[in-house]
């Protein structure tokens, strides 16, 4: 049980942190221990009250109003469900880039609750020694 | 599938998206007692692999996937305790 997989969750826009808690929910199904650190527009999407809209990234724009209604249509959950649905399944912890939340002034109770600790980049780093890493 | 076996628990995700009926099934195994058989109703298409492949991977018993109209069935058993 020591395999382990670490996401820096770096970009905000939908599409891509839907991969990342896909990414993470896969992980654990195969009894990889997971850590998520959201950082920048990551972080931002975290914001409780963050009058953040969901987007999708540069090569998505021309598909943007098409996928966005089929995601409703289907009932298709966001990413933090998604990542609230794989912690029920598995150890997968988030955490909040301490720098960037001090640069907008916010604490870890102005976070969604999926936001397990603020950490810094040396322990986040300290912790994803050995494991297999992706940067979203 | 064979009428003589029958499901300690059934777990219907149709109408969710990969990974959401993997998810189901794992959170149910874990729930489980050891030779219980699950059984999954999806209508995702890749969880029919997923599903399957997590099985045989985590040393349970695949007892079949089946094509009914409009979803499939994946049913194991499990043979494997908890890590």
């Amino acid at each position: 049980m020591n395999d382990k997989m670490s996401i820096i969750a770096f970009s905000g826009t939908e599409d891509k942190l839907m991969a990342a808690a896909i990414i993470a929910s896969g992980a654990v199904a195969n009894d990889l221990e997971v850590q998520v650190f959201v950082t920048f527009w990551g972080l931002t999407r975290t914001i409780k009250n963050g009058k953040t809209t969901p987007d999708l990234s540069f090569d998505g724009q021309k598909m943007k109003d098409k996928v966005f209604a089929l995601m409703k249509q289907k009932n298709v959950p966001n990413w933090i469900t998604m990542l609230k649905n794989a912690k029920e399944v598995g150890n997968i912890k988030v955490y909040g880039c301490a720098m960037f939340a001090d640069l907008l002034e916010v604490k870890k109770e102005d976070l969604d609750p999926i936001v397990d600790d603020i950490i810094g980049v040396n322990e986040f780093v300290s912790l994803s020694k050995e494991s297999m890493t992706f940067f979203i | 599938m064979d009428e003589k076996i029958k499901p300690t628990k059934i777990i219907d995700a149709r109408g969710s998206f990969c990974p959401g009926p993997l998810m189901e099934l794992i959170k149910a195994y874990k729930a489980a007692k050891l030779n219980d058989i699950i059984s999954v109703y999806s209508t995702d298409s890749g969880t029919k692999r997923d599903a399957s492949a997590w099985i045989k991977k985590s040393n349970n018993e695949l007892i079949g996937v089946f094509e009914h109209e409009g979803y499939y069935e994946i049913v194991m058993k499990k043979t494997k305790g908890e890590k």
